[in-house]
C-alpha cells in the first residue's frame, strides 16, 4: 500500500467515519426501525408518545352533562338534542377552572350552516328546516326570535300570538 | 399565509390543501445537477474512451463540473422548510425514498471528481509548491498560496514518470467510475419525479432515462458555451499580449482548435438530444394511446394552457431548432453559440413544465392551479422561493469556476493528461 | 513499527470504534427487509356516510380548534366537498375554506373562475363528502419521507416528528388525496392524525364528536364487535382510488361515481 493513489480513499474514508461519529451526538437512541419495519416504522419511538399528550380541549357533551344535567336533558328532547354542546359553546378546555364561562356563539352564520336553504335533493340536508338566508331576516341575528334550546319552528312572535289567544 | 399561497391561483376543483408547493429551486435543481453530470460525462469521453480530439474541452469541463457541484446543494437548502435540518438527509436516511439516496450519490460523485481533479493536477500542486518553496522572501498570499499547494499534495511529492502513470491509471479509474455515479446522480432526480404515482404527468417509468439522457444534453451545451466564450476571451487578450510575449498562440490558432472542439462535441450533443426527445415524445404517445385515466387533465394541460410552453418554446425551440441548426453542414462559432443557448433554454423548460406543469393541475383531476412566481420579494420567502433567488443559484457556479481556475488551471495545459 | 506506522494504526482502531453499533443496524439485512410486525390489538378505521351528511361544517371547526390551525389559516386536516350534478350532466364540485364555515350559498365557489349560480331546476342530485387522512395502510407518503420523519404507528396511524421534518415538501406531492400541507409556524409537514390524543384515551375525534347527524364514525378494525367494523365489514362501503395501492382505511357509504 505505499503508493500515493491510495491518499484520497484515505480521506474519503475518513469523512465517512466522521459522519457515523456525528450521528452518536447528534441522533436520537430512540431513532430506529420499529414495529411497522423499516419502510413505514422508521422514526423516533419518542414522538408517539408527544402526540398523545396534546392538550384535549373538547370535552364532549358527556362532561358537560357531569354539571349541566338539566340542560342536557330539555335538549335531549328537542331535535337540537343531536348537536354537541361545544358545537355553539366553543371548547370546556379546563371549564369550570379555565375558562370560568364558555361563551355563547349567537351569529347568524352558525344557524346558518344547516338552515340555510340549498338545493341538495339527494342528501340528508334536505330534511332539514331551511331558509333562504337572503330573504329571510337578514342582517338579524336568529336568536332574536329562535331559541336554540328550544327550536321549535314557531318564532318567538308567533310563541307569543299562541299564547295570547288562549 | 401558508407556504405556497403567494404564488398559487387555484381554478375550479382543486383540493384545499393543495398549493404549488415545489417552485423554481425545485426546477434549478434538476437543472443544476444535470449540468454537473453532463459536463462529467463530457470530460470521460476524453479520459475513458480515449477521444483525443476532447482533450483540451475535456480538462475545462471537469474543474466546471467541480464548480457546479456545491451550487447543486443551494437549491435545496433555499428550498427546505427547515434547512437547518438538511443534514438529517445523511444522518438518518430512508433509503426508501428516493431523496435519500442524495446523500449517497451526491457524496461518492463529489469524492469521485475531486479525486480526479486530485490525480489530473497533482503535478502542477508539486512544481507549484516547489517553485513556492526555492523563493526566499514570500509574501503574505504567497506564503498562503505556498500552504495550500503543498497541503494539496496530501504528501505525494514525487513527480517521476512511474509516479505520474500511476495517476493516469488513477485519473482513467475515476473518470470510468464517475460514469455511473454521474448516471445515478442525475437518474436518482428523475426516479424522484417518476415514482410520485400520484402525479399523472411525472409518474412514469421512463423519468430517470429522459432525465440521464438531457442531462448529458445540458452539460453538453454548457461546456460548449462557456468553452466558445472563454475562446473568445483569449482570442483577443493574445491579441493584445503578443505584442510582448510572441510565444503566445495566435488567434488563428485557437480558432482551429477551437472549431474542432465544438464540431466534435456538437456531435455528441446531437445524439444525446435525439434520444432524450425519443423518450419524452414515446412518454406522451404512450399515454395517449392507452387512454390512462388521468391523460385527459394532462391533455387539457399540454395542448390548452402550456402548449406555448410545451411545443413552442421547449420542443420547438428548444429541441427541434438547435438539432436543425447542428445538423445543417459547415457549423460556425456564432451557429454553435445560438444552437447551444437555445438547448440550455429548452432543458430548462423541460425542467419548469415538469416541475410546474405537474402542480398546474389538481390531483382532483377536476382543477388547475396557476404558478405566479415572485419577481419583486416581499419577504423571505419569496425571495428563497422566487426569481431573485433562482438568479443567484444561477450565477454562484461561474462565480466558483472564477475561483477555482486559480488552483486548476485550464488553459495551456501541455502537461495535462 | 515507525512513528508514521504507529499513527495510522492507531487512527484506524479509535475511528473502528467510533462507528456505534446503532449506525449498523441499517445495514442488517433482517432488519431493512422485515414486514409490519401487525401485533397491535387496535387498527383504526374511519367510516364516513356521504348521505348523512349536511355540509354544516362543525367538523373542520372542530378539527381547527383541537388540532391548533389557526382559524385565519387556508389549510385543514379536514374538510367536506360539495357535489352538484346537473340534469346536463355537468358536476360542480367546490370546498370554499375547506368548510370551515359550511355551506350557506347555492353559488359554487371556482376560485378564479368567480362562481357558478346553481338553478333549481337543474339539479339531479346534490351532495356532501368529508374528506381527511385515510392513514393508509401502504402509505406513499411515509415511503418516500426521507429522514423518517413521517411514520405508521402500530396502530395504523400515520404521524408526522415535528422535531425531525425537513420540511421538503415530498410526502405532500406522494399523497394523492391532497390531505397534507405545511403548517404555517411550525413549518413542518401538517395532516389529519386521527387525532391521536384523543382515540388513545378512549375519546373519539374532535369531528366525530363535532358532527350532529353521525356522519362521522371511528372503530376499530381488530374489534369484530365494533360497530364500525361490522359495517366495514358487512356493508355497501367504497374506498377512494384504490388504483394507487395505498390501502385506505376511511370507507365511504354511499360513495358515488363523482366522487374525486
Amino acid at each position: 500500500m505505499g503508493s500515493h493513489v491510495w491518499r484520497p480513499l484515505y480521506i474519503a474514508a475518513a469523512l465517512i467515519a466522521l459522519v457515523l461519529v456525528a450521528r452518536t451526538f447528534l441522533v436520537p437512541d430512540d431513532f430506529g426501525i420499529h414495529e411497522q419495519g423499516y419502510m413505514y416504522g422508521w422514526h423516533r419511538k419518542g414522538n408517539e408518545a408527544e402526540w398523545k399528550v396534546m392538550t384535549v380541549k373538547y370535552r364532549t357533551a358527556a362532561y358537560c352533562r357531569e354539571c349541566h344535567e338539566d340542560k342536557t336533558e330539555s335538549l335531549a328532547r328537542t331535535p337540537h338534542g343531536i348537536i354537541s354542546c361545544e358545537n355553539c359553546h366553543g371548547p370546556a378546555l379546563n371549564h369550570p377552572d379555565d375558562p370560568p364561562t364558555l361563551t355563547i356563539d349567537r351569529s347568524r352564520a352558525l344557524c346558518l350552516r344547516c338552515h340555510a336553504l340549498l338545493i341538495t335533493p339527494t342528501s340528508g340536508r334536505a330534511d332539514i328546516a331551511g331558509i333562504n338566508p337572503d330573504t329571510h331576516n337578514p342582517e338579524a341575528e336568529c336568536t332574536l326570535c329562535h331559541d336554540p334550546h328550544n327550536p321549535v319552528i314557531r318564532s318567538r312572535s308567533d310563541e307569543q300570538a299562541r299564547l295570547s289567544q288562549k | 399565509m401558508v407556504h405556497g399561497e403567494a404564488w398559487t391561483l387555484k381554478e375550479l376543483f382543486v383540493y384545499p390543501n393543495e398549493y404549488i408547493y415545489w417552485t423554481i429551486q425545485i426546477v434549478m435543481y434538476p437543472f443544476m445537477t444535470g449540468l454537473v453530470a453532463g459536463a462529467f460525462v463530457l470530460s470521460s469521453l476524453y479520459h475513458v474512451f480515449g477521444i483525443k480530439e476532447l482533450k483540451d474541452i475535456a480538462r475545462f469541463s471537469l474543474v466546471f463540473s467541480f464548480a457546479l457541484l456545491p451550487v447543486a446543494m443551494v437549491p435545496l437548502q433555499l428550498h427546505l422548510q427547515h434547512p437547518e435540518r438538511g443534514i438529517e438527509v445523511m444522518l438518518t436516511p430512508h433509503f426508501t425514498s428516493a431523496i435519500a439516496a442524495f446523500g449517497i450519490a451526491f457524496s461518492t460523485y463529489g469524492m469521485i471528481v475531486a479525486t480526479e481533479l486530485w490525480f489530473v493536477y497533482r503535478k502542477h500542486f508539486v512544481e507549484t509548491a516547489q517553485a513556492l518553496r526555492a523563493k526566499r522572501d514570500k509574501s503574505l498570499p504567497e506564503r498562503g498560496q505556498y500552504f495550500l499547494f503543498s497541503a494539496l499534495t496530501l504528501g505525494a511529492w514525487d513527480i517521476s514518470a512511474q509516479a505520474l502513470a500511476k495517476d493516469e491509471k488513477g485519473v482513467k479509474i475515476m473518470a470510468t467510475a464517475g460514469i455511473p455515479v454521474a448516471c445515478l446522480l442525475h437518474g436518482y432526480a428523475g426516479f424522484i419525479f417518476g415514482s410520485v404515482k400520484a402525479n399523472a404527468l411525472w409518474t412514469t417509468p421512463l423519468m430517470p432515462f429522459i432525465f440521464i439522457c438531457s442531462a448529458v444534453v445540458s452539460g453538453i451545451a454548457l461546456c460548449v458555451l462557456s468553452y466558445i466564450v472563454t475562446m473568445e476571451i483569449r482570442k483577443l487578450m493574445v491579441t493584445w499580449k503578443r505584442k510582448s510575449d510572441p510565444s503566445l498562440p495566435t488567434p488563428e490558432e485557437i480558432r482551429t482548435v477551437e472549431m474542432f472542439e465544438v464540431t466534435m462535441t456538437a456531435r455528441y450533443l446531437v445524439l444525446a438530444l435525439l434520444a432524450a426527445l425519443g423518450l419524452e415524445l414515446l412518454d406522451l404517445l404512450f399515454r395517449d394511446y392507452a387512454k390512462f385515466h388521468s391523460w385527459e387533465i394532462v391533455r387539457t394541460l399540454i395542448y390548452g394552457k402550456d402548449f406555448v410552453n410545451v411545443f413552442v418554446i421547449q420542443y420547438g425551440l428548444g429541441n427541434l431548432v438547435p438539432l436543425v441548426l447542428f445538423l445543417l453542414p459547415g457549423l460556425t462559432v456564432r451557429r454553435a453559440v445560438v444552437a447551444t443557448l437555445l438547448v440550455l433554454m429548452g432543458v430548462f423548460m423541460m425542467r419548469w413544465n415538469l416541475v410546474i406543469g405537474g402542480q398546474a393541475f389538481s390531483a382532483s383531476f377536476a382543477g388547475f392551479m396557476h404558478y405566479e412566481l415572485p419577481v419583486i420579494p416581499h419577504d423571505i420567502e419569496t425571495f428563497k422561493e422566487g426569481l431573485i433567488g433562482a438568479i443567484l443559484v444561477g450565477i454562484m457556479p461561474f462565480v466558483f469556476f472564477w475561483g477555482l481556475i486559480k488552483i486548476f488551471p485550464v488553459f495551456r495545459c501541455e502537461d495535462s493528461h | 513499527m515507525n512513528r508514521r506506522d504507529f499513527l495510522k494504526n492507531s487512527i484506524t482502531v479509535i475511528a473502528g470504534l467510533a462507528v456505534p453499533l446503532s449506525a449498523l443496524e441499517l445495514i442488517n439485512p433482517r432488519k431493512l427487509l422485515a414486514k409490519k410486525d401487525g401485533e397491535s390489538a387496535v387498527r383504526w378505521a374511519f367510516l364516513v356516510d356521504t348521505q348523512a351528511c349536511v355540509g354544516c361544517g362543525f367538523c373542520v371547526k372542530a378539527c381547527k380548534t383541537e388540532n391548533g390551525i389557526p382559524h385565519e389559516t387556508n389549510i385543514t386536516r379536514t374538510w367536506v366537498e360539495r357535489y352538484v350534478v346537473t340534469k346536463t350532466g355537468k358536476t360542480y364540485i367546490d370546498s370554499p375554506k375547506g368548510a370551515r364555515d359550511g355551506f350557506t350559498a347555492n353559488r359554487i365557489d371556482l376560485g378564479e373562475e368567480g362562481h357558478q349560480e346553481i338553478d333549481k331546476d337543474d339539479v339531479e342530485k346534490a351532495f356532501f363528502v368529508p374528506k381527511l387522512c385515510n392513514q393508509c395502510e401502504n402509505p406513499a407518503c411515509v415511503q418516500v419521507c426521507p429522514v423518517g420523519a413521517t411514520y405508521q404507528t402500530p396502530d395504523g396511524v400515520v404521524l408526522v416528528d415535528r422535531k425531525h421534518c425537513i420540511g421538503c415538501a415530498y410526502c405532500i406531492m406522494a399523497c394523492p388525496y391532497g390531505v397534507r400541507s405545511f403548517h404555517p409556524e411550525y413549518k413542518t409537514a401538517e395532516k389529519c392524525t386521527f387525532c391521536y390524543h384523543l382515540i388513545t384515551r378512549g375519546m373519539k375525534t374532535a369531528c366525530v364528536d363535532a358532527c350532529p347527524f353521525g356522519a362521522r364514525k371511528i372503530g376499530n378494525l381488530r374489534d369484530p364487535d365494533d360497530p364500525v367494523t361490522k359495517t366495514i365489514m358487512s356493508g355497501r362501503v367504497g374506498i377512494l382510488k384504490e388504483q394507487y395501492g395505498t390501502k385506505p382505511q376511511v370507507y365511504y357509504l354511499a360513495l358515488s361515481r363523482e366522487v374525486k
